[in-house]
């Protein structure tokens, strides 16, 4: 075949376009589910069912059903409803990046919530134990034993996750946003050149994950120093 | 003797070749009423009857193989059909990658929007306007000037927002167009403006240099000539397409 570089070259600065877009939308659904999933995950572990349930039954559906299937639900379900179109969300709700942002994030923030509820669990009670035995408060005890340590615990599955959604971020383009992918899908309708093109935005996207992997290093250096000194010294 | 005999032989197999000729037809599927799944989940529509007639005339096997519209041609040229009957224009860009048919039928380019809503189609600044994507359509709704395109998978989606009121006018083909506003879900919307005749031509993709292009057009030519094609016609609209 006749690989087209030229192609490549003059679709590159709508296709940097487009991954800006993707990463905006990974970067505020994963920051705005990030926080949600703390509340959430500690509502999941209560001994009361009435706040326990909710939460399970919130975290089965996202991470129960495929985010394609909860953009189209989302997007073009909500819409058949007269209600929600004379409502005053609708100015929202009408807008595809709403509609992918909510969804984005209510997906990340389940799964978050569950690896955050596992970082919990996982906290040795040892640990918190001893906090209490010092005469720590609840509210103090979680801000400085439980948290910070289920953070630590949590990092690597959590990493996991923001790499899932970046790639997941591709979906946004079936309902007409143009992200890396919608942006990809859209030259290609005018080149015919699907090779070139996919294998673009594909270095692009691993690109991006590169670059957050660089990042992610240096914040698991920073929260995982204390088992860098053990190890040095042992 | 013995060379006539095998001659004879060469000469059966190559006939048996040509009766038992398999022809794969790419088609998408979702644009009504030209190609859709049916509710026995077969391909059928006007593209489907149009192409089983050629085949019937061609004397060729034919078998469906549904793809999604944007990678409908790289899907041809990947060798996983032989030939696209999928409403496809004939364009220049096309061709560049693949070569087609004569014209099966004509299509030109129209607006709907919602009745009543008083939008002139001469004046589209600032609404938004959708089409499908890798459509003629579609470039004839990013061209228009202040308007913001949205572009969709699929014809369904694009009347899906279209009542949800998400996109004000649908750029559309004029005649699946009409198929839809004699449906239910088309009773609220109307054509807006003239048709728009961008003098496009819908012809049978086949593979660059493909034998296939001259025994198509030579069954369109049947089809055309002896009514089947006409009877076809009427099944789904009460006027001439050609």
């Amino acid at each position: 075949m006749n690989w087209n570089w030229s192609v490549i070259i003059e679709s590159l600065p709508r296709l940097f376009e487009g991954a800006l877009l993707s990463l905006e939308l990974v970067a505020i659904s994963v920051l705005v589910g990030g926080i949600l999933s703390i509340p959430l995950a500690l509502m999941r572990l209560s001994s009361n069912a009435y706040v326990s349930t909710p939460t399970l039954a919130f975290t089965f559906f996202f991470r129960g059903t495929p985010l394609l299937v909860q953009l189209f639900l989302f997007y073009y379900g909500l819409a058949q409803f007269d209600a929600v179109r004379e409502s005053f969300l609708w100015p929202y709700l009408k807008e595809a990046y709403w509609c992918a942002l909510i969804v984005f994030t209510l997906n990340t923030c389940a799964y978050t919530t569950e690896i955050m509820r596992g970082a919990i669990q996982a906290v040795p009670s040892g640990e918190i134990e001893a906090a209490e035995a010092i005469g720590m408060s609840k509210i103090t005890l979680l801000r400085r034993i439980t948290l910070p340590l289920a953070y630590r615990i949590a990092l690597p599955a959590y990493s996991n996750e923001i790499i899932l959604m970046l790639k997941g971020s591709a979906l946004a383009s079936t309902i007409t946003l143009l992200d890396l992918t919608g942006m990809a899908r859209t030259i290609i309708a005018r080149t015919y050149m699907p090779v070139e093109i996919f294998f673009a935005a594909g270095c692009i996207y691993l690109l991006l994950t590169f670059l957050f992997i660089q990042v992610y290093r240096l914040i698991e250096q920073r929260m995982l120093r204390h088992l860098r000194q053990e190890s040095a010294a042992g | 003797m013995k060379q006539l005999s095998i001659g004879l032989l060469a000469l059966v197999i190559v006939s048996s070749n040509v009766l038992a000729d398999k022809i794969r037809i790419g088609t998408e599927g979702a644009y009504p009423p030209f190609n859709m799944i049916d509710k026995d989940g077969k391909v059928a529509g006007f593209d489907v009857d149009i192409a089983r007639a050629l085949c019937e005339k061609m004397a060729a096997e034919c078998t469906f193989v549904t793809q999604d519209w944007d990678g409908i041609i790289p899907g041809l040229l990947a060798g996983k059909y032989d030939a696209i009957v999928a409403s496809m224009s004939i364009t220049e860009e096309r061709k560049n990658a693949v070569d087609f048919s004569d014209r099966y039928y004509s299509n030109s380019l129209a607006m709907i929007a919602k009745k009543g809503a008083g939008i002139d189609p001469t004046k589209l600044n600032g609404l938004s306007v959708g089409a499908q994507r890798a459509t003629i359509a579609a470039d004839h709704a990013a061209n228009i000037e202040g308007a913001s395109a949205k572009l969709y998978d699929t014809q369904e989606n694009a009347y899906l927002d279209l009542n949800s009121g998400r996109i004000d006018v649908l750029v559309t083909d004029r005649l699946p167009g009409y198929d839809w506003l004699t449906s239910e879900q088309g009773q609220e919307f109307e054509f807006i403006g003239d048709k728009i005749d961008i003098g496009d031509e819908i012809g049978i993709a086949v593979r660059k240099g493909d034998a296939l292009q001259a025994r198509f057009n030579k069954a369109i030519s049947e089809i055309r000539a002896d009514g089947t094609y006409d009877e076809i016609n009427a099944k789904y609209f009460p006027f001439n397409i050609y």
